[in-house]
């Protein structure tokens, strides 16, 4: 963690970020904070939206620099929406992961970022694929990520479930993130959620004074 | 870099860190302080079965985090003074005087030491309390963890902690902190030493490994 710290300071814009995808029954939600910070002092960005869609039911997450996350994802946007035409059907969320990971693996000397995709395709319903720094592609039922991460491990171990319905899942994405950001000076802002599922899309926004609260010592 | 047929094994170089997870929690009537029980030199474990919870007092036990000599050396004097005022004032000595014992260590040697410690016991005065002594702060918590673990438990114990817990709650709420930052910190596992104290005494415990809570495990 303290190595990407100090690579980002070099790199310029970093999201030092809280991102994370969850499945449930019938779909995925994938949620990030919003905070864009320069070093770690300086937030350029309150309000930035880290959740890309790059096909209709398949959206990305990135975490790193902001500036290799942009350019990867729009690369990748491209070259699906070329297979899905190639391929006469909606592309497969693996699609979409290995694109990410082939993009990560080939350049990751110069790359600095990491990506959680999630999706719902016909073939295997909701699904999270996590490309980690240097080009590892996993599949997992949910997956958190970014510098904000940290805080919230012993609690997403601690309150996931598998199945659960679209209200728990909501509630225990907010959850988390309200935590992340609650103790991770470079995650902040608003909680940006995009639920997926088989009949469409939604964006949710949840503002920083409706974010649930906890104990404060 | 020359090659060596047999390189020097890690441990005889590498300075020995509790790298670590330490909690304690008060609860209506004392205290529960909750260790793991690794401890590391560089990347090989030196010792899996230490138990970090040091007593100070009858009634006053510390948690030591942080490089191992510094900690143990810390506890072992502060022990000594205790000893010493709880004579010079014919009682039982009060939680926040280990507290500021320690912290004036810490402080004073805040250059040299690296090492954090967390008090924690019962008192007739105020009851059980919990003093973090991060690099010489003092600050009395309703609730304090330490070490490298604890990262990962931070949003854990944020969310789960309430105020007023029974004894039986605290407990439950330190082993499941523990068991999360034990499965996530590469620094810290074993088993978990677990000492709640009240107005009775001290009673430790030790939890085995295969005795720890389950979590969610894909």
């Amino acid at each position: 963690m303290e190595k990407q710290h100090s690579y980002s300071q070099v790199k310029g814009v970093s999201t030092g970020t809280t991102i994370l995808a969850v499945k449930f029954n019938g779909g995925v939600i994938i949620g990030s904070d919003s905070r864009a910070s320069m070093g770690e002092s300086y937030v350029s960005s309150k309000t930035i939206n880290k959740l890309i869609q790059v096909h209709d039911r398949i959206f990305c997450c990135i975490a790193g620099s902001l500036a290799d996350a942009q350019a990867v994802t729009k690369m990748a946007k491209f070259q699906l929406s070329f297979h899905s035409i190639q391929m006469e059907s909606p592309p497969l969320v693996k699609a979409a992961a290995s694109i990410m990971r082939e993009l990560c693996y080939s350049n990751k000397e110069e790359l600095q970022a990491g990506f959680i995709t999630a999706g719902w395709d016909r073939k295997k319903g909701p699904q999270i694929y996590v490309v980690s720094l240097g080009g590892m592609l996993l599949s997992q039922p949910f997956t958190i990520g970014g510098s904000g991460s940290t805080y919230i491990y012993g609690y997403v171990d601690a309150k996931f479930k598998p199945d659960m319905s679209l209200e728990e899942a909501k509630q225990f994405s907010i959850n988390a993130l309200a935590l992340a950001m609650g103790r991770d000076n470079v995650s902040g802002g608003v909680v940006h959620l995009v639920v997926i599922t088989e009949p469409g899309v939604k964006h949710i926004v949840v503002p920083g004074d409706k974010l649930p609260k906890f104990h404060d010592e | 870099m020359s090659e060596e047929m047999f390189p020097e094994p890690e441990w005889l170089s590498e300075e020995v860190k509790t790298g670590t997870t330490i909690i304690a929690v008060t609860f209506d009537g004392g205290v529960v302080l909750g260790s793991d029980s690794r401890v590391s030199a560089g990347e090989s474990v030196v010792n899996r079965v230490m138990n970090k919870l040091s007593p100070l007092h009858d009634k006053i036990y510390c948690a030591l985090s942080g490089s191992a000599a510094d900690a143990q050396t810390i506890a072992e004097i502060v022990n000594y003074q205790l000893d010493v005022h709880s004579i010079e004032v014919e009682d039982d000595p009060l939680v926040c005087s280990a507290a500021t014992l320690v912290k004036n260590i810490s402080y004073k040697y805040k250059e040299e030491l690296s090492a954090h410690l967390i008090v924690a016991g019962w008192d007739r005065k105020k009851g059980g309390q919990v003093y973090a002594t991060l690099n010489g702060l003092l600050s009395r918590q309703p609730f304090a963890i330490g070490g490298s673990g604890s990262f990962y438990i931070h949003g854990f114990v944020d969310a789960e902690y309430r105020k007023n817990m029974t004894k039986r709650e605290s407990q439950e709420f330190v082993v499941n902190a523990l068991t999360l930052a034990m499965g996530r910190d590469g620094s810290s596992g074993g088993v978990a030493y677990v000492v709640t104290i009240d107005k009775g005494g001290a009673e430790e415990k030790c939890i085995l490994g295969n005795e720890l809570p389950r979590f969610f495990d894909q």
